[in-house]
């Protein structure tokens, strides 16, 4: 089961309101390599992949919902006080039309997140090399993220999120390491 | 939606929270492919007894940190007042 703990996992500040950064924001809320796609895509890959790594996909999975909570927190602190005249010059006309201030699983150009952009094929190598793959995406998108930022507080939480991608990868990259010996084994013995 | 007036302390206490934390979460993740480091268990032992003498002294001044019982609550009941974290 699930517990929620009332707290980020890391601080996030924002200095100013910018809806037009937290447009692009939605990229790694709602988006193809986003932080949803991402604990969707683990958690559900778990019941079909070797115990020796069921652990590691349960805990990246849940840490993501912790990163998840920091991309709506910073969308959120970055719109909150912006104005309907303020949200259509950032390009977020058409989802205030739809949603008002709320928050939605988009990508940075509005495209609804679906369950094409995260796969399960129950070979235990093709899902953690999409695994690898998906989180040297994020890492990417978080550089040009911070690259699209002055804001140096927001810059500071991109940062941190951009390390844990490093982090998942390398992970992965161990489990994978750890089944082709599980694998070898089985053949000589 | 109401940002509550939070001290100085609230932020230091909640930065070492979240400090200790992070140790656990990068060790569990690190045990999860290197399960025999049994330094690395130590450790991560170690700051579990840590993190549960923080998140006490956490709770105690400003209410749950978790739901379902795995925080306990004065009257009236507390885990449903703000601030939620994104909202400090």
């Amino acid at each position: 089961m699930f517990v929620y703990e009332k707290k980020l996992q890391y601080p996030v500040r924002v200095s100013k309101c910018d809806p037009l950064m937290a447009k692009f924001l939605m990229e790694q809320y709602g988006g193809a390599d986003g932080e949803l796609a991402a604990a969707l895509r683990y958690l559900n890959q778990r019941y079909t992949i070797p115990d020796k790594v069921i652990g590691l996909l349960t805990d990246i999975a849940t840490e993501e919902f912790s990163h998840l909570e920091m991309i709506a927190t910073m969308i959120y602190k970055l719109t909150k006080d912006a104005t309907p005249d303020q949200l259509k010059a950032a390009g977020l006309g058409a989802h205030y039309a739809a949603h008002d201030n709320a928050l939605f699983y988009t990508n940075a150009a509005g495209v609804p997140w679906t369950a094409s952009y995260i796969q399960a094929k129950g070979d235990p190598i093709a899902d953690l090399y999409e695994d690898i793959a998906a989180e040297e995406k994020a890492r990417a998108t978080y550089q040009w993220l911070i690259d699209l930022t002055d804001d140096v507080d927001l810059q500071d939480s991109l940062k941190f999120l951009r390390e844990r991608e490093i982090v998942h990868s390398l992970r992965f990259r161990e489990a994978v390491e750890i089944l082709k010996e599980e694998q070898d084994r089985k053949i000589f013995f | 939606m109401a940002e509550t007036m939070l001290d100085e302390a609230y932020y230091k206490l909640l930065h070492d929270l979240q400090a200790v934390d992070f140790v656990l979460v990068e060790l569990n993740l690190y045990l999860d492919t290197h399960p025999g480091d049994e330094a690395a268990i130590a450790q991560f032992n170690q700051y579990a007894e840590l993190r549960k003498r923080i998140a006490a002294q956490y709770e105690a001044a400003y209410g749950p940190l978790m739901n379902f019982g795995h925080s306990m609550s004065k009257t009236p009941w507390q885990w449903k007042e703000a601030p939620w974290p994104w909202q400090v």
